[in-house]
């Protein structure tokens, strides 16, 4: 499937197509790009149509040639194929420890319900459970090497007696199991002080901060319980994670709301504040003030071009480069095409553990009891039925993918918000997707002006 | 070509068709409320894709 498109950076549009049944990104004129459309049938848009009318017949000839040697190539209007109907079952490389059902933070837009996931006791997860957890991950681990367990919550670091526990023993079990660890954590930083900052910086593998961005637009909706303004405590503890950081990795994550569609200037905000990894996610609530909706959509294109250009023009200086986590793609490499379809593996390989030890296909089926699996502490067996409904969940067996440019990029997009917010985890949720796609074409388009050195 | 610059070819059959399940689940990463998956490494190529760092300028 072919998709063209443009993007205006420097005061020219620059056109592409993206061929994404084999990966390829040609950089084309515009009257390529408007033969192009006219191949794929396409509308045109605004002067496209008396442009093209007006095109010489010649050079239209000559354009179809270029075209179609690379039709023959198989770089562009190629078909499908690859295939896999299911995902494999009973081995898992990665969990999520939900190491307490429990906050110090009522961040309005939160999808476990302000960190309870809808439970009264807000439980922390004793030691115990994260042990058996590890062993529990290791016996259903296969051939499988690289292992993982990402520390969540609630706020992981009000327990962290258990996460000092679960790193202990699963390293003491390194040697003799021939598996490797690797641990990271999302935290809301209240509790980053300088002895968990050295013990997260010598432990973790990656480490994700959540800052909204500005001041108030973080303080809108990231509220301590008594309603006090923690913004500054939080911003100083990430940087000075920062600081002690060097080259691990890490992430400052955001989330924008419909309240801050100039998402934007929270971005920069947070590189100009001295974070180079940033991450800003659009919010997955049904809140009505803070839900984003369709007619956003429009307003936040805008935004991620905006953010693309000044992207491509940070990228260029020494003190304010940074990558954004929706903009870094290799075009010739990534993940293998397995990886592509078949996602994040919530269900099959990566799993969720709930305080009690119950087992949950990802951190968003977290207590919801139909799709409990089993518990930890009831040794290393797990409900296998649930898997299998999660084992189609492959990008190729979502009919509204198939036309997709960014298909391969995100694999349909997150279950759980597909059966949240569209009713089915095999149909995508349109308002995600759309800015799926807005991203990936925006990535595209740096790749190519990066690698042209405009 | 006259009218065409192909920037990258073929990077879905460089990517291979591996499957060996050792790389980064992409909910370890940064997501955990959206899907994506093509800004993640292969951990057998010792790729770095998602985690690159400032260049020497």
């Amino acid at each position: 499937m072919t998709h063209p498109f443009g993007f205006t950076y420097g005061g020219k549009t620059h056109y592409f197509a993206f061929d994404s049944e084999s990966g390829s990104l040609h950089n084309v004129d515009y009257v390529t790009f408007l033969c192009i459309k006219s191949r794929l049938g396409m509308p045109f848009e605004g002067a496209e149509a008396e442009d093209f009318a007006a095109l010489d017949q010649n050079e239209k000839y000559e354009i179809n040639v270029e075209l179609d040697q690379l039709v023959a190539e198989g770089v562009l209007d190629s078909p499908c194929t690859v295939a896999q109907k299911k995902k494999r079952t009973g081995e898992i490389k990665a969990l999520c420890l939900h190491i307490c059902h429990d906050c110090n933070l009522r961040c309005r837009y939160c999808f476990a319900d302000e960190g309870t996931y809808r439970t009264a006791d807000k439980a922390h997860m004793p030691v115990e459970v994260g042990l058996r957890a590890v062993d529990f991950l290791i016996a259903n681990s296969g051939k499988r090497k690289n292992l993982e367990i990402d520390f969540f919550g609630g706020e992981p670091l009000m327990n962290m007696q258990t996460v000092k526990a679960v790193v202990e023993y699963a390293r003491s079990l390194e040697a003799s199991t021939g598996k490797t660890f690797s641990f990271t954590m999302t935290t809301n930083c209240v509790l980053l002080g300088e002895e968990n900052r050295k013990w997260l910086n010598e432990n973790m593998y990656n480490v994700v901060l959540s800052i909204d961005g500005r001041r108030d637009i973080h303080n809108a909706v990231r509220k301590t319980p008594n309603g006090n303004d923690a913004f500054d405590l939080i911003l100083n503890n990430a940087l000075e994670f920062r600081k002690i950081r060097g080259d691990k990795s890490y992430y400052v994550r955001g989330t924008f709301t419909a309240k801050n569609l100039d998402f934007c200037n929270d971005v920069l905000y947070l590189n100009d504040c001295g974070f180079d990894q940033i991450s800003m996610e659009p919010v997955v609530t049904d809140i009505p003030d803070l839900q984003i909706k369709k007619e956003h959509l429009p307003r936040i294109f805008e935004e991620y071009e905006r953010l693309a250009r000044e992207y491509i023009a940070r990228r260029k200086t020494k003190d304010k480069w940074f990558n954004f986590f929706h903009f870094m793609y290799d075009l010739e490499g990534g993940p293998c095409v397995v990886k592509r379809l078949t996602g994040c593996g919530s269900g099959c390989e990566y799993l969720a553990v709930t305080p009690r030890g119950d087992i949950y296909p990802c951190h968003q089926f977290a207590e919801r009891k139909p799709y409990k699996m089993g518990n930890v502490l009831e040794g290393t067996g797990f409900d296998l039925s649930v898997s299998e409904i999660f084992a189609g969940n492959i990008v190729t067996n979502k009919p509204d993918c198939t036309d997709c440019p960014a298909k391969y990029y995100c694999s349909g997009g997150c279950v759980a918000n597909n059966l949240n917010f569209a009713g089915d985890m095999n149909k995508p949720y349109d308002i995600s997707c759309a800015m799926m796609k807005k991203r990936f074409e925006l990535s595209l388009a740096i790749a190519a002006i990066e690698a042209a050195g405009e | 070509m006259k009218h065409i610059n192909s920037i990258a070819i073929n990077g879905m059959k460089k990517s291979g068709n591996i499957g060996c399940g050792e790389c980064q689940s992409s909910c370890q990463s940064a997501c955990k409320t959206s899907c994506t998956v093509g800004n993640q490494s292969c951990k057998n190529r010792d790729e770095k894709v998602n985690t690159v760092k400032k260049p020497l300028l």
